[in-house]
């Protein structure tokens, strides 16, 4: 996992102006240059998905025998043959079906969880004062850049002194470790920037802290709770190196693990493998896609997880 | 499946379920002490789950791992330095140093420069385009590592001369009239490393070029407009104005982006597990550890990679403390 402090004005608050940047009156004035390079850049970025997708809908023969673009090139020939068996296939053969629900029972608490720890964290670092403070805030800012492979060896054999390798509160534990740091700066940067006076207003109304974290700074918090629910849930789901460790491959396995063994097996045609890869990215994508507002504000918030 | 789906459920449930129980009674616990002790002890109730975390999955496995390092392989006897001895001296672990230092010195650069330009160009088109192309280029961001493997084998994808070519590389190359090749085998001069960080940078540079995209909108008009009055070129202004004002976010995407790479293992370990001279440091500590079950080796790689990462440690803290004073 990777985070970043962002120095800069410009990208802490992005001062959004009318459109125009480096050259003159803004969007629109591009050349036939410009946009023939973009086009081109999109193409060398789009392609290759085009090719695992299109790869993922064809026969076992067509797909291991001739390349994917000869759908295009022979369209008469080969898209009537087009075919959605190799995603039943990895679904109920393959083990894909399982894994994603494996997927989704380790991403989703492992997303919940260190946000609820985190905003008590961030809370208390932001509206309560005690002694040494800042110094534990230091200390959460120097673990951003920890590598969590530290952690490897020390938690293996404490799971196993405690018989919990291989099960789901084994990952949720460990990616609440991990993504624990990033959470509590994230959001105490964002809760920070509240207007103090609403909490001593609440206070004066007899609000306990309790009160006022649920009912009043939680709710204010949404843009960068959701920013990072998102960087946390896509971590989780992507996330292979914390999968193959703590949770291994097997009946609980996640679904980057599925696809590792299909890819790794030999003889394992590429219309299957393909088709995997696919179902572990529709979730994903989806989520990115309707979600890409709060992302991007994260990523300009100046963090990242990789 | 159905028993499955319940199943998920239930866990899911029962995990977030406690989580909020541990908060509450926490809270509870708290208020039942006299009011003074409430109040001093409240701040420490809040941060202490996820201090706990924090001290259970990094700091206590940090010094114990220090400690693991100077012990064999199965963590029984000391060995004092042996296991980085025996590292560093090991032909494979210095190149796997090397493959490291390579990336270090490609990535971070090539993600800066191209996310950069792509930022620039981009900016130029009608807003309908800007945000399509973007979305494009950022989209591999959501995808696992593990997917984009998958999409970048297809493309390095081999078969034996004379049987039909299913992968781009080799089909664009011998319709050129060249031998099919095991592109990801071809270790010379590094080549494999190279197609391996093409992976990387196809699914990172989305994340670069968003950055980038929002610190060039947000160089204030007039900086430009006084640069053009003052008779400059676009390279010019691109150069002495825009630049200067986003030079902090090309420092944080090139600190991102090597601290991620520093890190890398997915990608490496999918594609070629590190054979064929691809190997880095995250492939090698996973293959110590798991394949030859060496504890005292492994936690030694790790030592060393948290003694490289210290200075962006310092830097981050330092930038912190900088950010803060000027609240």
């Amino acid at each position: 996992m990777t985070a970043t402090v962002a120095p800069t004005r410009a990208v802490a608050e992005p001062k959004r102006r009318s459109r125009g940047a480096v050259g003159e009156g803004g969007g629109g004035r591009a050349n036939w240059l410009t946009k023939g390079t973009v086009f081109l850049i999109c193409a060398v970025w789009l392609i290759p998905t085009i090719g695992i997708l299109v790869t993922s809908f064809r026969t076992v023969d067509d797909a291991n025998t001739t390349g994917w673009w000869e759908v295009f090139l022979h369209p008469f020939k080969y898209i009537p043959a087009l075919t959605t068996e190799n995603y039943t296939t990895a679904i109920r053969q393959a083990g894909i079906g399982p894994a994603l629900l494996n997927s989704i029972a380790i991403a989703l608490p492992a997303t919940f969880i260190p946000i609820l720890i985190a905003a008590f964290a961030a809370y208390a670092f932001t509206f309560m004062q005690f002694p040494g403070r800042d110094t534990l805030f230091v200390v959460i800012v120097s673990m951003l850049v920890v590598p969590n492979y530290v952690a490897f060896v020390p938690i293996l054999q404490l799971y196993s002194n405690i018989h919990i390798a291989g099960t789901f509160p084994a990952a949720w534990l460990a990616h609440i470790g991990f993504g624990m740091s990033l959470a509590v700066f994230i959001l105490r940067n964002y809760m920070s920037s509240l207007p103090k006076e609403i909490i001593e207003s609440a206070k004066i109304d007899g609000a306990s802290h309790y009160q006022t974290f649920w009912r009043l700074i939680l709710p204010m918090s949404i843009p960068a709770l959701a920013a990072f629910a998102i960087f946390q849930f896509l971590w989780t789901w992507n996330d292979l190196l914390v999968a193959l460790v703590f949770v291994g491959p097997g009946d609980n396995q996640p679904v980057t693990i599925a696809v590792n063994s299909l890819l790794g097996q030999q003889g394992t045609g590429w219309e299957l493998v393909t088709a995997g890869g696919i179902l572990s990215m529709i979730l994903p994508v989806v989520i990115f896609l309707s979600m890409q507002r709060f992302f991007v504000r994260g990523l300009t918030a100046g963090s990242v997880k990789g | 499946l159905p028993v499955k789906i319940v199943t998920v459920i239930f866990t899911v449930l029962a995990g977030v379920g406690a989580a909020l129980v541990v908060y509450w009674l926490l809270n509870k616990a708290v208020e039942l002490l006299p009011w003074r002790w409430e109040n001093r002890l409240k701040p420490f109730a809040y941060i202490l789950p996820a201090f706990a975390a924090i001290t259970l999955y990094l700091i206590y496995p940090a010094i114990r791992t220090f400690f693991l390092s100077f012990r064999n392989a199965d963590s029984t006897t000391w060995v004092g330095v042996k296991n980085y001895t025996d590292l560093l001296t090991s032909k494979d672990f210095q190149q796997t140093l090397l493959n490291n230092v390579l990336w270090i010195v490609i990535v971070p650069f090539s993600t800066v420069l191209i996310g950069l330009l792509i930022a620039v160009l981009a900016d130029r088109l009608s807003p309908k385009s800007e945000n399509l192309s973007k979305t494009l280029i950022f989209l591999p961001m959501a995808i696992s590592a593990v997917g984009a493997a998958t999409v970048w084998r297809f493309i390095y994808a081999y078969n034996p001369p004379g049987q039909p070519q299913v992968g781009l590389l080799n089909a664009i190359w011998t319709a050129f009239g060249g031998k099919p090749v095991a592109w990801l085998a071809q270790s010379t001069l590094h080549f494999n490393s190279l197609l391996l960080m093409v992976t990387l940078l196809w699914a990172q540079i989305g994340f670069s070029m968003v950055l980038m995209s929002a610190a060039i909108k947000g160089v204030p008009t007039e900086t430009v407009e006084a640069g053009r009055i003052d008779g400059a070129s676009e390279f010019q202004i691109f150069r002495r104005i825009v630049i200067p004002q986003i030079w902090g976010t090309i420092v944080t995407v090139f600190v991102t982006v090597t601290i991620t790479v520093m890190k890398l293992f997915d990608i490496v370990y999918v594609m070629t597990n590190g054979n064929f001279n691809t190997n880095i440091i995250g492939v090698d500590f996973f293959n110590q550890l798991f394949t030859n079950l060496d504890n005292g080796g492994a936690a030694a790689i790790v030592v060393l990679l948290t003694l490289a990462v210290i200075p962006i440690m310092i830097y981050q803290v330092r930038q912190f403390r900088a950010q803060e004073a000027a609240r």
